[in-house]
């Protein structure tokens, strides 16, 4: 690896194109995969690109070497995750398109993820967000944690980076139920941080014009070595069987307090034999 | 029939009820071992005897949990390696699922989370997509790797069998990996834990400053507490009270919200409650629609009446 003092801090920051939340979202195909229209940049992988353009700016912003790349894997409408993403102030974009992707799971997907990050080179550090809002899992940073063989260091609710006799580390807070904790780490490593962390700037005007000049690169799984097989449906370790919509929640009785509604909640949670 | 390992981390004192919820799925499931992460006293050992476990795996070194994760993943790994089990149950902490997934990785086995329920053929059931979904998952590589969600088994009666034995295993320290170096203790409410909750009373913004009447209906009902990002963004409330798409799922039986408007964000955490009690302002507010019994009305007013009323009818 480089020696990062030299070269500055190459950051990756994972985003992913998920179905817009305040829509209603289906799963559908013989597959049972997430349908993908209406997608947009997963809210939470705005405070991971938040955390690193902040990173970048405390040591001396892009004319100091520093440089944030924003990867994303999916089909071709996946780009629009990484344009916006150049748009809210990333440098760079790579988008990993390849038909063999599609039904990838937490393994497939943390696979041809690590694969992209090697593929880039002297990657300092990699940050995702705490989880997307569609998969759910969270699995994905601590895999590919495990893959690249790096220091993982999830739910970060504050991140600094510091650099020490020419290397660089990092301390971050995690907020447990029973702990707070600060962990260490020396880069590179694998981030992920929490809603907690920051506010997510919004892509201004000039963001926006400024983006259409960024480089964006399409890679497909050969450019990153990883054979079709081991990802998408054909590599998955896990299988969803059936997938049946959950009729949605009706409406139950709304009453307007006259002045005994406290009492009417106890009524009906004693009918409900929940006293 | 291959044993079902149950990976225990850290209880303290005691067994937690969703340990023993675990345990009582893998006993049905073809018996228990447990994999086990923190201090071993005599009764968690007699208890965990006395549930059907015959083999305790220990990690040779104690350290293990000064690592992010990897330690604790490591040592998963190399005991599902030395004791070949059908699955392994998790909890369904973010720390556990990350467990699970560099011990996934490491085994070349797949994960799947959120269980709801477990089939012999240890096909999972599970919600997705915000509880919109109902799913059934399987892993088809590898040793199923399954974590579940608290309150999904009624825990079975303890036997009484003798203590089980403690086998060590080695695990390799990871050499990269982040380390722990501060830990500070938050201070406990003395009320159940939000996840394993069968009640829990809610407050988001319009508690305005004052979770009162919020605290005074969850301990009237032996509940948890729990709120909206507005209300532990505001700091009137810790941050892992949080209920929703970024703080805790939760699935209780009965789940009270008071002065949260019911974005989907907070629906996402809470829309599986058997039973939804709202109490708002604003009969427009989004969380009528997901109500079972809602009231349009002032929280400060509402939640001390019933509250009072719960006291009095069991005087
Ligand atoms: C990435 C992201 C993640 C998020 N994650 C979460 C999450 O995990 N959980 C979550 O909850 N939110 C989350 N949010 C925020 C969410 O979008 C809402 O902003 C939040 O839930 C609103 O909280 P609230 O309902 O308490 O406040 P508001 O929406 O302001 O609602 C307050 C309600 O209180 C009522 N009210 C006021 N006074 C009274 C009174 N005296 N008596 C009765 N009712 C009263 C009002 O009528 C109103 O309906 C997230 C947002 C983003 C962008």
């Amino acid at each position: 690896m480089e020696d990062a003092s030299q070269a500055g801090l190459d950051i990756v920051v994972l985003v992913k194109h998920v179905p817009d939340a305040q829509f209603d979202r289906h799963i559908s195909g013989e597959d049972r995969t997430t349908v993908r229209e209406e997608s947009i940049l997963s809210e939470l992988d705005e405070y991971a690109l938040e955390a690193a353009l902040q990173i970048v700016e405390a040591h001396g912003g892009e004319a100091a070497g520093h440089r944030v790349t924003a990867v994303t894997m999916g089909p071709p409408a996946a780009a629009s995750a990484v344009k916006k993403a150049l748009q809210i102030g990333a440098h760079a974009g790579v988008h990993l398109s390849d038909e063999a992707l599609a039904g990838s799971d937490a393994a497939g997907t943390s696979r041809a993820l690590a694969a992209v990050v090697r593929h880039l080179g002297a990657v300092d550090l990699v940050l995702t967000g705490m989880a997307s809002t569609d998969g759910e899992t969270s699995l994905v940073p601590a895999q590919l944690a495990e893959r690249l063989d790096l220091p993982q260091v999830t739910f970060a609710s504050s991140l600094e980076v510091q650099q020490q006799d020419g290397s660089w580390s990092l301390t971050a807070r995690r907020d447990g139920d029973v702990y707070s904790e600060t962990v260490e780490a020396t880069l590179p490593a694998v981030v992920s941080v929490t809603d907690q962390i920051n506010e997510p700037r919004y892509p201004n005007f000039k963001g926006i014009m400024a983006a259409k000049k960024k480089p964006l690169t399409t890679l497909s799984l050969e450019d990153v070595g990883v054979d079709a097989s081991e990802v998408g449906l054909a590599g998955a370790w896990t299988r969803v069987l059936t997938a049946d919509p959950r009729p949605p929640r009706s409406q139950g009785t709304i009453i307007s307090d006259e002045g005994d509604a406290g009492i009417r909640i106890v009524d009906f949670l004693a009918a409900q034999k929940l006293l | 029939m291959a044993t079902v390992l149950v990976l225990i981390d850290q209880p303290g004192e005691g067994l937690h009820k969703s340990h023993r919820e675990l345990l009582t799925i893998a006993s049905g499931l073809g018996g228990a071992a447990v994999a086990f992460l923190g201090d071993l006293n005599e009764a968690v050992a007699q208890e965990l005897g006395a549930r059907g476990v015959r083999t305790i795996y220990r990690p040779s070194s104690a350290d293990v949990g000064e690592f992010l994760v990897a330690g604790k993943a490591a040592f998963l790994a190399a005991t599902v390696r030395a004791s070949s089990p059908s699955a392994v149950l998790l909890g369904n902490s973010f720390e556990a699922k990350e467990i699970a997934a560099r011990a996934g990785v490491q085994l070349t086995s797949g994960v799947i989370t959120d269980a709801v329920a477990i089939g012999e053929d240890f096909s999972v059931t599970k919600s997705v997509l915000a509880g919109s979904y109902a799913v059934e998952a399987k892993v088809i590589t590898g040793t199923p790797l399954i974590t579940v969600k608290a309150n999904t088994v009624d825990v079975a009666p303890a036997g009484d069998g003798g203590a089980p034995e403690v086998v060590t295993v080695d695990s390799a320290m990871p050499a990269r990996a982040a380390r722990i170096t501060g830990r500070t203790a938050k201070a406990a409410s003395g009320r159940p834990e939000l996840t394993e909750a069968r009640v829990i009373v809610a407050g988001g913004r319009g508690v305005d400053g004052d979770f009162t009447p919020v605290e005074e209906l969850a301990d009237a009902l032996g509940g948890a507490v729990g709120a909206s990002r507005a209300a532990t963004d505001a700091g009137w409330i810790e941050h892992s009270a949080q209920i929703g798409q970024t703080g805790k799922t939760v699935s209780p039986q009965l789940y009270i919200s008071a002065g949260i408007s019911g974005a989907i964000q907070q629906k996402a955490g809470m829309q599986t409650a058997k039973v939804i009690i709202a109490v708002n302002k604003d009969a427009d507010s989004p969380v009528f629609e997901i109500a079972d019994f809602g009231v349009v009305g002032d929280l400060f007013k509402v939640l001390p009446q019933a509250t009072a009323e719960i006291i009095k009818r069991r005087s």
